[in-house]
């Protein structure tokens, strides 16, 4: 019997949109455990609910009944919600996003230590823990570039970094190798597993991207707002 | 980190030229206050020049320059010689027009008598009149030099003083002569005309009218004692000094006071909702970072921080550029642009209130935006 909780929790999560005619069931009845350390891929067409699970693991979208815990704290519990789930998020949750969503105004480097700053750090540790992630990532170089000047892939790691910054337990990841090649797509998979056994985090990750499928824990498919199996 | 700041540091060019434009509307409202201050003090400056205490007119008149007044020269006398008043100068006044080097002049004559009240108040370049005939004293706005010679009527004045910002309240320059030539301007017929007259049998007319007589009253006297003691003779009419401010500005200036004062609120208004729409704009373009910020779990103040502060850095900033720039071009105007500190404190006071409140729309905005739409495409 393996004693260690689960990172994320979720027990008959159902989301719906619309009431009578119009309703539509994105989610059904949806169960899941992550442990910490492990690395989830979930699959699944257009429309199956892959963003729609993610959207309410990530507290952005409130489920419409079931009992969702996060890092051994509840967050839903068939109608109860958590009040403070922006600071939930700053704190255990790390967002890593197909278009890296960088702040434009910001230096790579100030992108990275918002999230610390706004996480309670003084400006010098800030700054100092961000550099250290970015050089750790290989972007040290570019950390005073603006993100309208990085590349893809650069951009895509200092988002990472950003989702790395305040060690968040629980990474979700929307198609995050979308934008890059084979080997950068790799680099990006390799540098999640690591991040996941170091930090003892759970990462989900939604991907199209057959070429990862291999750097997958755990594999779930997602068809029509069902669970359907574990493709693994 | 100040997210407010780094947002204008890095999209400076557009910020600085969407300041600039706020910069030429707030222009534009501060100069359509100084207008109006200019209308109202150009329209007291001349009343106000004699300093006197108590005006005296026709009876039954506000004159002379709500209605017209025309009362005996000797007039004069009579009041100087009342009780309660110390002493009494009389004077006429008319607008006249006349060419100089080669260019229209539009002047506005004052006819006083040297030594009496009723003159210049101060004289800035040159000198007051001292002979008593075909001298004058000109205000700087007219364009006339000291030792420039005019033609007024049928005579040439030489100009041997020079006064500032005194003009009459329809905005032509007021010159100052003699009450004997101001008579002579206004009365003396042209020799042909004197001739005609003369042919059909007509008795020369005098010339000895004025319009008002301006007086100070004793010490120990109120304004509004001197002129009550004055007003007891049936013919006169009298008004204080303040009353005759009153009835310059409720009276002669109404209409135009009324219309600048009611563009100025409609620019204002038109400011606001401009300020509204730009701070609404930016915010609308920020929508995105808005989203992700929310989703990296910023809280709402740093969201309303970055909104509220860019929206007072520009309405303060426009409104500097803008106080800069009508402070350097105040004297380009035809007419006098009066820009009071406390009018500037107050219009950057209402901008600031524009600016919070036209944020606030901004701020409702990106309140509700959703979180999610950071993960959209």
């Amino acid at each position: 019997m393996n004693a260690v909780a689960p990172l994320i929790k979720l027990e008959s999560i159902s989301k719906h949109f619309g009431e009578g005619s119009t309703r539509v069931d994105a989610l059904r009845d949806i169960t899941l455990d992550i442990e910490p350390g492990s690395v989830v891929g979930l699959l699944g067409p257009s429309g199956s609910g892959k963003s729609t699970l993610l959207n309410a693991i990530g507290c952005i979208i409130e489920p419409t009944a079931g009992r969702m815990t996060l890092d051994g704290e509840v967050v839903y519990d068939n109608g109860w919600l958590r009040s403070d789930l922006r600071r939930l998020r700053l704190e255990k949750i790390g967002f890593i996003f197909q278009f890296h969503n960088l702040l434009p105004f910001l230096s790579v480097t100030d992108n990275v230590a918002l999230v610390l700053q706004l996480a309670g750090y003084d400006d010098d540790d800030a700054k100092h823990r961000a550099t250290q992630l970015l050089d750790y990532l290989e972007v040290g170089n570019r950390k005073q570039a603006y993100p309208a000047n990085l590349s893809g892939g650069e951009a895509q790691r200092v988002a990472i970094a950003r989702a790395l910054a305040n060690k968040p337990r629980i990474i979700l990841a929307d198609e995050p190798t979308a934008a890059l090649d084979s080997q950068r797509a790799g680099i990006v998979m390799d540098l999640l597993g690591k991040v996941a056994k170091d930090q003892s985090a759970a990462i989900l990750v939604v991907t199209h991207d057959e070429k990862i499928f291999s750097r997958f824990d755990v594999m779930f498919q997602l068809r029509d707002g069902q669970l359907s199996s574990d493709a693994a | 980190m100040n997210l407010a700041l780094r947002d204008i540091r890095h999209n400076l060019g557009r910020f600085l030229l969407t300041c600039f434009g706020l910069s030429l509307l707030l222009g534009v409202v501060l100069s359509m206050i100084g207008i109006y201050r200019g209308l109202v003090d150009d329209a007291l400056v001349l009343a106000r020049a004699p300093q006197a205490d108590v005006w005296v007119v026709e009876a039954g008149t506000r004159g002379p320059f709500a209605e017209a007044s025309r009362i005996p020269g000797d007039t004069r006398e009579a009041i100087a010689l009342s009780h309660g008043i110390a002493e009494a100068g009389a004077v006429t006044f008319q607008s006249v027009e006349t060419q100089h080097r080669g260019r229209k002049l539009r002047l506005f004559v004052v006819g006083y008598e040297p030594g009496r009240p009723g003159g210049p108040a101060q004289v800035v370049a040159g000198r007051n009149i001292t002979r008593s005939h075909y001298e004058l004293v000109a205000d700087r706005s007219s364009g006339l030099e000291i030792g420039d010679r005019v033609a007024l009527g049928t005579s040439k004045y030489t100009v041997v003083g020079l006064t500032r910002n005194l003009v009459a309240s329809g905005g032509d320059p007021v010159v100052f002569v003699t009450l004997k030539d101001s008579q002579e301007l206004q009365f003396e017929l042209s020799p042909s005309a004197a001739r005609r007259e003369l042919a059909r049998g007509a008795a020369p007319s005098g010339t000895d009218t004025i319009n008002a007589v301006v007086a100070r009253a004793a010490h120990n006297v109120s304004p509004a004692q001197a002129a009550h003691m004055v007003a007891r003779w049936k013919h006169l009419s009298t008004m204080t000094q303040l009353e005759q401010e009153t009835v310059l500005t409720q009276s002669v200036v109404e209409r135009a006071r009324k219309q600048i004062g009611m563009f100025t609120a409609i620019l204002l208004l038109v400011s606001a909702v401009i300020i509204a729409l730009i701070i609404y704009t930016l915010t609308m373009d920020k929508m995105r970072e808005i989203a992700t910020l929310k989703l990296i779990g910023a809280p709402d103040r740093a969201i309303v921080g970055l909104i509220v502060q860019q929206s007072l850095a520009m309405g303060l900033i426009g409104f500097s550029f803008g106080a800069l720039l009508i402070a350097s071009l105040k004297d380009v105007f035809p007419r006098r642009v009066i820009l009071n500190p406390e009018d500037g404190l107050l219009l950057a006071l209402v901008v600031i209130m524009v600016c919070v409140v036209a944020s606030g729309m901004g701020v409702r905005l990106a309140l509700k935006v959703d979180p999610a739409t950071a993960l959209g495409s």
